[in-house]
């Protein structure tokens, strides 16, 4: 009986090709991560326990800087630019704005809106590298006679009938506390009893009560 | 037949003694750069999921209630936080009292306020029990997203965001004042 004769293979496989494969991966991923999105309004955030990741969809957001200064921003998804628009045009309509549609298409670009409603004509001009947290003014809350930001939320009130935009409310560490009650009375006055706050998340500490109930429930 | 001489002008030819130059292999061994290459991967991809920030949900009492529809807050049950400038936290427990018979208007800072709340927690009924906080105009945004997280540290079902009384910020202010800061 004739053994077949079996070839003596090399043991080392060719790696050309997986080493392809890796770095093609490792491509697709520096060039997707975002590292730190440069934003326009630098914020700080601080840290919570909380530990819902923040929505993206059917946002609408308010920053409060450091210097309690109000913008309003939305998600970036093209549903949310469209409702977008149609927020900026029920306010040029409810307030008599006058703003041009070029002039809407170029607020609907920018990153947030951070001026009175008497200057968003203005700001629909200012190049989008231009617009940053120092150089616009902010939406005017400070005080309650005139708290534009009542205006801006009654506006995502009407375009958002029915259903529930996700209320974000971005603050810095060392924003003061009456700016932070403003924002809130403009949610307040138009129906909006629930939002969320955009935090770092914090490990929850030891030995406490959250703590426990955690254990409790992963056992 | 002719024959092209393509060794070089001068005939210079290698003898026999000369060693020639051995032909290594051209192929690398590319597993460590596999490695490398997997190893940064996961680099990308842990960082990327990581750094998202979380939303903290708080609701918003309704304005518009009717008084008889707002619920009432047993005194005994009840702890009021207060929120000063450069993160000074103060509580009292019930009602205020500040005459001259004595004060139950204490101090405290972040670090130790956890443990009045998990004192207070203790010591009265779950169903009496909320907690009042008053932040006032100088505390910071930090501030009161530190207060209401340790709310949910500490698992207290019943707390309120409460504008403060010009009682309670002058209080507020004569501490801050005698105390040196």
């Amino acid at each position: 009986m004739a053994r077949p004769k079996i070839a003596r293979k090399s043991t080392s496989i060719d790696m050309t090709a997986m080493c392809d494969v890796a770095f093609l991966l490792l491509s697709f991923f520096i060039l997707t991560t975002k590292f730190k999105p440069s934003e326009a309004v630098p914020i700080n955030t601080p840290n919570s326990v909380a530990s819902k990741i923040a929505p993206e969809k059917d946002v609408i957001m308010l920053s409060l800087n450091k210097d309690g200064k109000v913008f309003l921003s939305t998600g970036d998804g093209a549903a949310d630019k469209a409702n977008k628009k149609e927020i900026i045009s029920t306010i040029n309509s409810s307030n008599n704005l006058g703003l041009t549609d070029a002039d809407i298409a170029a607020l609907v670009k920018a990153p947030f809106i951070g001026v009175a409603l008497a200057q968003l004509s203005q700001q629909a001009k200012i190049p989008i590298e231009r617009m940053t947290g120092d150089a616009l003014p902010g939406i005017p809350c400070k005080d309650t006679a005139n708290n534009e930001l009542i205006v801006w939320m009654r506006a995502v009130a009407t375009v958002y009938a029915g259903q529930k935009p996700n209320l974000l409310l971005k603050g810095d560490n060392i924003a003061k506390y009456p700016s932070f009650k403003n924002i809130l009375t403009a949610y307040r006055k138009n129906g909006f009893f629930k939002f969320q706050m955009v935090t770092n998340p914090e490990s929850v500490p030891q030995g406490s009560d959250l703590w426990k109930k955690g254990t409790a429930a992963a056992k | 037949m002719a024959e092209m001489d393509t060794s070089g002008g001068g005939g210079h030819k290698k003898g026999p003694g000369v060693k020639k130059g051995k032909k290594m292999s051209t192929r690398v061994d590319l597993t460590p750069m596999v490695d490398l290459g997997f190893l940064l991967i996961t680099f990308f991809i842990f960082t990327t999921t990581m750094s998202q920030p979380t939303a903290m949900k708080l609701a918003l009492p309704d304005d518009t209630a009717k008084p008889e529809e707002q619920n009432k807050a047993k005194a005994s049950g009840a702890l009021t936080i207060l929120l000063g400038k450069d993160n000074h936290v103060f509580y009292y427990e019930g009602i205020l009292q500040a005459d001259a018979s004595g004060t139950n208007f204490k101090s405290s800072n972040f670090k130790d306020i956890r443990d009045v709340i998990i004192h207070k927690k203790k010591t009265t009924d779950t169903a009496d029990m909320v907690v009042v906080i008053k932040p006032n105009e100088e505390s910071t945004y930090k501030n009161v997203i530190d207060i209401l997280d340790e709310m949910s540290i500490n698992v207290i079902g019943r707390y309120a965001l409460v504008d403060i009384t010009p009682d309670e910020d002058q209080l507020i202010k004569i501490t801050e004042q005698s105390s040196g800061q």
